[in-house]
């Protein structure tokens, strides 16, 4: 019961938050001509809504779910509180990949070939760390490998600005690579959306593996789970999720790790219902950053990316403090 | 019945040969242990037992070839204990032993009465349900243990291959172990247990499959299995016999 409260609970504050970021602008439109602007789309108040703050607050919600599930389902595969995307570097390998195809006018910033550029960014990064993982997936070589992946994202997101034909390029992709959700259109919903419910799809049904990886590799294989398989599905999931998410709004990190860990204690720990409150969880952290974002000085808009880092890593920094003792005896 | 039986079954790991030519049934109504020292090849045998790395040769489970059999299906007919007791999240007790019920459960539905019912068995048996609420890792090693056969049972499988199922328990929980192993073989189980307690293993299985280096090199009731020879060239030690309750079983006397 408690299970079901807690995403009904999340479920009502994604609505609230929705809501509210549908009227916070720096347009200064009262609540009540936002509101009306929504329903008639007629004026500048519909245009502002419909079009610029309504995809703004629909791609923060996907954003969010779609982070959030991540997380889960790469804690879930892993085994380890401590698995998110950001940390191995897979929104960096997405945003280098998608940077490039900007940066070198591959392609236009709408076009579909940005989130399969940022798909397969996040693919190689994810694919990269589940195979060196390796069965096991300890602590810490999951956590070298990552650290190792992240390295290479940065480094070659660094050559993509080092290369970059001119200097307006390589700031434009500088604060891409912050992550922000200022200025999307529903063209970049349109772009991106397919590809995470798709994620939505192929994760979720990973749940029962997950629970059943709590007794570790052979054990879940013994019950009938195809372990290999679900390892191919997450990387699949996740790129796809990171991947999409990222080529819209840029990195927008530590997401995946601080939703599922906010609701875990809720559902007992249970790796497979932690995903719904997760994906819930995460919508609003990402609805609620980006309000904070448009209510504070508007002299220059704080970034998406940053704001989330800034409450992701202190978060981070306290689950290894607190959990010193049990991931000691993991490094062994 | 043979339930599960192996023919010739060879396990490389890399280029190293970890079980040579293996050939062994397991009958519906025995408990049979599998004895050998450290790197005999147990594990990796019970592991190719239960499909869980690949191996030559043939196993079969009530005569057809294990590599037919879809994973639920294999799942739902052999239950696999893995050594170590391994839970990675501080689930409750009780979710963990409902895990043994997956090979049973179809995509949709959420536990059935027969899931409740052999979930409850297996908790009651191992002595588990007082702590049934309680976060698993929070748990004794020994407590983890039952928590973990307890898992085992619930799945209710006609082949049990249970690694090491008396590890980390104090001497009554190894009792009260043996003995529920016993009581499932004989209602109508084949059941399987690496075990290093020769004492234990003699007084409570009905036969014994003892390893060295990779092959199989007894096959018999405990009394012919552990014969004063054997122990000294497969295990290196002298062995004192002692009677319990009209059995002859060995106690480990000095290394040799």
């Amino acid at each position: 019961m408690a299970r079901s409260r807690i995403a009904i609970a999340l479920a009502a504050l994604i609505l609230v938050l929705a809501a509210l970021s549908l009227m916070v602008g720096p347009s200064g439109l009262s609540p009540r001509a936002a509101i009306a602007g929504l329903f008639s789309g007629e004026g500048p108040a519909g245009i502002i809504v419909r079009d610029i703050r309504l995809p703004r607050t629909l791609l923060a919600a996907l954003i969010g779910a779609t982070l959030g599930l991540s997380g889960a389902a790469l804690q879930g595969l892993l085994r380890n509180p401590l698995a998110e995307p950001a940390l191995f570097g897979a929104p960096q390998a997405a945003a280098a990949a998608a940077a490039a195809v900007i940066a070198f006018g591959l392609a236009p910033v709408t076009s579909f070939a940005v989130p399969v550029a940022g798909i397969l960014g996040a693919t190689i990064s994810i694919a990269g760390l589940v195979a060196i993982a390796g069965r096991r997936a300890s602590l810490t070589v999951t956590l070298l490998a990552g650290l190792a992946l992240a390295s290479f994202a940065g480094a070659m997101t660094a050559l993509i600005l080092n290369l970059a034909p001119n200097p307006f390029i390589a700031l434009e992709i500088a604060f891409w690579l912050l992550g922000s959700l200022e200025d999307r259109s529903s063209d970049h919903l349109i772009i991106a959306a397919p590809f995470m419910l798709a994620s939505w799809i192929i994760l979720a049904s990973q749940a029962r593996a997950f629970r059943a990886l709590t007794l570790g590799e052979d054990a879940a294989a013994s019950l009938g789970i195809d372990v290999g398989r679900t390892r191919v599905m997450v990387v699949i999931g996740v790129a796809l999720g990171v991947g999409a998410a990222v080529a819209v709004a840029g990195a927008v990190g530590f997401v995946g790790l601080v939703a599922p860990h906010l609701v875990r204690r809720a559902v007992r720990s249970d790796p497979a219902r932690v995903m719904l409150p997760a994906a819930l969880a995460g919508a609003a952290l990402v609805l609620a950053a980006d309000i904070a974002i448009r209510l504070g000085p508007s002299v220059v808009e704080i970034k998406l990316g940053v704001v989330t880092a800034l409450i992701g890593v202190p978060i981070f920094l306290s689950m290894i403090f607190r959990e010193r003792r049990l991931l000691e005896g993991a490094v062994s | 019945m043979s339930a599960l039986a192996a023919s010739n079954v060879t396990v490389h790991i890399g280029a190293k040969v970890i079980v040579r030519d293996a050939s062994l049934t397991l009958k519906a109504g025995e408990l049979t242990a599998l004895v050998g020292p450290n790197g005999a090849g147990k594990t990796t045998l019970m592991r190719a037992l239960a499909a869980l790395v690949p191996a030559q040769g043939t196993i079969t489970l009530e005569g057809k070839p294990l590599g037919g059999l879809s994973p639920r299906e294999r799942a739902r007919s052999i239950a696999y204990l893995p050594q170590g007791h391994v839970f990675h999240w501080p689930m409750s007790v009780e979710s963990i032993v409902v895990l043994g019920r997956a090979p049973h459960a179809d995509a949709f539905s959420s536990t059935s009465p027969d899931d409740r019912a052999a979930v409850a068995k297996a908790m009651a048996t191992t002595e588990t349900k007082m702590f049934a609420e309680r976060a698993v890792t929070t748990l004794s090693g020994g407590e983890k243990a039952r928590v973990a056969l307890a898992r085992a049972l619930a799945t209710q499988a006609p082949v049990l291959l249970a690694d090491e199922p008396t590890a980390a328990l104090d001497p009554r929980h190894q009792l009260v172990v043996m003995e529920l192993l016993r009581a499932a073989a004989r209602e109508g189980n084949a059941i399987l247990a690496i075990m290093h307690d020769l004492t234990l293993a003699a007084r409570f299985a009905d036969r014994m499959l003892m390893m060295q280096e990779g092959r199989i090199v007894a096959d018999g009731p405990p009394g012919q299995a552990l014969s004063p020879e054997r122990l000294a060239s497969v295990f290196g030690i002298e062995a004192m016999t002692v009677e319990i309750g009209g059995q002859h079983v060995p106690i480990a006397g000095r290394a040799l």
